[in-house]
């Protein structure tokens, strides 16, 4: 069939038609190429940390600015990365197509939270360059009230990068309500919709609390407020509780929408149906709302009772629960399905590994008299590397193989893809496994040296760390080349019975040529397809 | 917003809901903003009582109960001026907004001269505190958090006041109509917000002692 009418790549031209453009795939471009760049500027910032810790003793660079470079790392990653990633690339892109709607519910919100996403990057980078700040990405007090470094323009940044992932919660929610294809129940709903539904939930509700904590030490930093000042009757724990409650539901904003792409690969690498469809669909909100209950894990050795501790655990324990529930049900889909082993399908099987021992060793951190032991060791850092690094990350990779024909209308090499995939793999564990047992032995976080016993472990972690990069680099190279010279994608290349699938590839500017009927299921494999659309292989 | 259907609406009517939806998000995430100072207030309060209580007794609650008054009305005014502009008499609801607007420059004014009178005793946020008849230790705080909260506020109304003149010209202009004036719901929505989060800062900074 000839597409009557063009792809939204070629709608319009030049470069106006870009940088003010309402449409949610433009702007979701848009963001794909911010938050890569950003993936790669905390990414050298972890390659240099790595470097430094390599050998004990001083090294490469000053602790100082280790230890800038660190705060560094985790605000990039955090903020500018792992938040936006998935829902302003990815969701932007298919929450609406999903849907069967136009575009997003508020396409100027949607661009203006592009604009105001740069803005607080630009703020933020500009404070990098201007002193930094070596508080760690979260600014405890009170030593980030009177640390040496500009901890100001930082903090100001992320409270501007929050205003934007605020925005994209809500232009979420009220088009999830409000612009499903007549016909399209809840019950209908692709799962990748629900878990950005359960993600825009926090999103609006806890990041004013984020942008209010930091912004209140900012103003403490700058003009002595001293709300947090032990000096002035001021009590630092507040800090950490009204930080956590925002940073703990922040690590399912990062964790949430890659669960939702593991719920859209699986079922069409096994082309088989959901094992359970509302279970993913319930435990999705389950997890947004216990993940508000649980922050005080956070401050067990901070001097909270040991009510609230055992409170705040048991809590956790209870993430756990739906997390597991999660699982299974992927495996259950898994099980005897016709499995087509990909490059996405091999991301999600690094996916579930990961988040298992991540989530796992969550249970055991959580449990307070271990978390005595391992509190600000290395054990932590790798614990939370394993969920938010290799649940987001995995994700966001898996997701962009998956989508990848889609979006831009080409193949990527499927061998590179896999020789990739299995690096990143190889790479990751080889970083965080050792960190596991240096953090174990005793190795405290955030110290630019180390005692001489731990080198061995350091080295591995390092050459893991570089194997990681070299592997991210490669699948960068490999995506760059095939957007250009890739074999050009058909509509529907996994056969998947996604309604993302049933458009064209790339899809026009208002996402279908002839809507889906969303009676035929989007994981309805053992159902006849859609008989009113266009074979589903034929080439765009 | 406007009365023209965007590519993505069957019709205005959907637009003009998912437009008040979108507004009740934004609210409730608003909420939360003050929220984390409230949770702050509360916590504070518990650990000082007493110096919570003096500190208090020290706010213009003359000044701050005229401003409620003040708030409250300006929440009645655009209320009417919504329904009169459904009923199609733009006069009324010219008069009735610019009433709001002037209801709400009052409450800037006099919370200006609130924060003169304090600044004036010493009475500054933080390290800047100097306010000898009372010790700093704890209703520092107090002052501290009572010039974040109502600055906050204030920053609130000020961006309700440049939305409400907006809406005013729009008004003036004839944009507005009977069957499609969703701009100005969405203005009174906000306004309305703002004058909730007063009703709960005044007992709590005036009525406390």
């Amino acid at each position: 069939m000839a597409a009557s009418e063009p792809d939204y790549l070629r709608a319009r031209s030049g470069i106006r038609s870009w940088l003010l453009t309402t449409d949610h795939k433009r702007i979701a471009i848009m963001f794909f190429v911010a938050t890569t760049i950003a993936m790669m500027l905390g990414g050298t910032f972890a390659m240099l940390l790595r470097t430094k810790l390599l050998l004990p003793g001083p090294g490469i660079m000053e602790p100082i600015t280790y230890n800038r470079m660190f705060t560094l790392h985790g605000v990039v990653m955090v903020f500018m990365f792992m938040i936006p990633a998935i829902p302003a690339v990815f969701g932007n892109f298919f929450l609406p197509i999903m849907l069967g709607a136009k575009d997003l519910a508020f396409p100027r919100i949607n661009l203006a939270s592009f604009y105001v996403y740069v803005f607080g990057a630009t703020l933020t980078l500009w404070g990098m360059v201007h002193g930094g700040a070596d508080t760690g990405w979260t600014f405890y007090a009170p030593y980030a009230t009177v640390s040496p470094t500009d901890v100001a323009p930082i903090a100001i940044g992320v409270f501007v990068l929050g205003v934007s992932s605020i925005m994209t919660g809500l232009n979420f929610i009220a088009t999830t309500h409000m612009l499903r294809r007549e016909g399209l129940r809840w019950h209908g709903m692709p799962i990748f919709v629900w878990t950005l539904y359960a993600t825009s939930i926090i999103q609006v509700i806890a990041t004013p609390v984020l942008g209010l904590s930091v912004t209140l030490v900012a103003l403490d930093h700058a003009l002595k407020m001293g709300m947090f000042d032990p000096a002035l009757g001021g009590d630092p724990v507040l800090f950490e509780h009204l930080f956590w409650f925002y940073s703990h539901p922040a690590v399912y904003i990062m964790i949430l929408p890659g669960m939702g792409v593991v719920a859209e690969i699986i079922p069409t690498f096994a082309h088989k149906n959901q094992f359970s469809y509302k279970a993913l669909a319930y435990s999705s909100l389950g997890i947004a709302f216990v993940g508000f209950l649980t922050w005080g894990h956070h401050l067990f050795v901070a001097g909270i009772s040991q009510l609230d501790a055992a409170l705040f655990g048991l809590m956790s324990m209870f993430v756990a629960i739906f997390s597991a529930i999660k699982v299974f049900t992927w495996v259950g889909t898994l099980y005897r399905g016709s499995i087509a082993l990909k490059t996405p399908l091999l991301y999600m099987f690094a996916f579930i590994y990961l988040f298992v021992f991540g989530g796992m060793t969550g249970i055991a951190v959580a449990t307070t008299s271990l978390d005595v032991h391992w509190h600000d060791t290395y054990f932590v850092i790798a614990h939370f590397h394993f969920i938010m690094i290799g649940g987001t990350l995995t994700a966001f990779l898996g997701a962009t193989h998956y989508w990848f024909p889609k979006m831009f209308g080409r193949m990527y090499p499927e061998r590179l893809g896999v020789v990739s995939a299995v690096l990143v793999f190889a790479g990751f564990n080889l970083t965080f496994v050792p960190q596991f047992l240096l953090g174990n032995a005793g190795m405290p976080r955030r110290y630019a040296t180390y005692p001489v016993r731990f080198h061995l472990l350091n080295v591995i972690s390092t050459i893991g760390a570089y194997t990681l990069g070299a592997a991210l680099l490669l699948t960068l190279t490999y995506l760059l080349v095939a957007l250009f010279y890739g074999k050009r994608a058909p509509a529907n290349p996994w056969h998947s019975r996604g309604f993302e699938w049933r458009t064209p590839s790339p899809p026009p500017e208002h996402n279908f040529i002839k809507p889906f009927d969303p009676a035929y299921g989007p994981y309805a494999y053992d159902e006849p397809a859609d008989p009113n659309l266009p074979k589903l292989d034929e080439a765009a | 917003m406007s009365d023209v259907l965007e590519v993505q609406y069957d019709t205005l009517a959907r637009q003009h809901a998912t437009a008040r939806l979108g507004m009740w998000i934004f609210l409730a995430s608003e909420s939360l903003l003050f929220g984390g100072l409230f949770a702050l207030y509360a916590a504070y309060r518990f650990i000082y009582p007493a110096e919570f209580h003096a500190a208090a007794a020290h706010a213009n609650v003359v000044l701050g109960t005229i401003n409620t008054y003040l708030l409250l009305t300006s929440s009645l005014t655009v209320a009417l001026a919504i329904y009169e502009t459904k009923h199609a008499r733009r006069h009324r609801a010219l008069i009735l907004l610019a009433i709001t607007i002037a209801l709400g420059v009052t409450f800037e004014v006099l919370k200006g001269v609130e924060y003169g009178q304090h600044l004036a005793d010493g009475i500054a946020p933080g390290g800047w505190y100097s306010y000898a008849a009372l010790p700093a230790h704890g209703a520092v705080l107090y002052f501290t958090l009572y010039y974040l909260m109502t600055g906050l506020h204030a920053l609130h109304v000020l961006g309700g006041l440049c939305a409400l003149t907006w809406l005013w010209v729009l008004l003036y202009r004839g944009r507005l109509t009977p069957d499609s004036h969703v701009a100005l719901e969405l203005g009174g929505l906000y306004w309305h917000l703002v004058d909730l989060v007063w009703i709960f800062l005044w007992p709590l900074i005036y009525l406390v002692t």
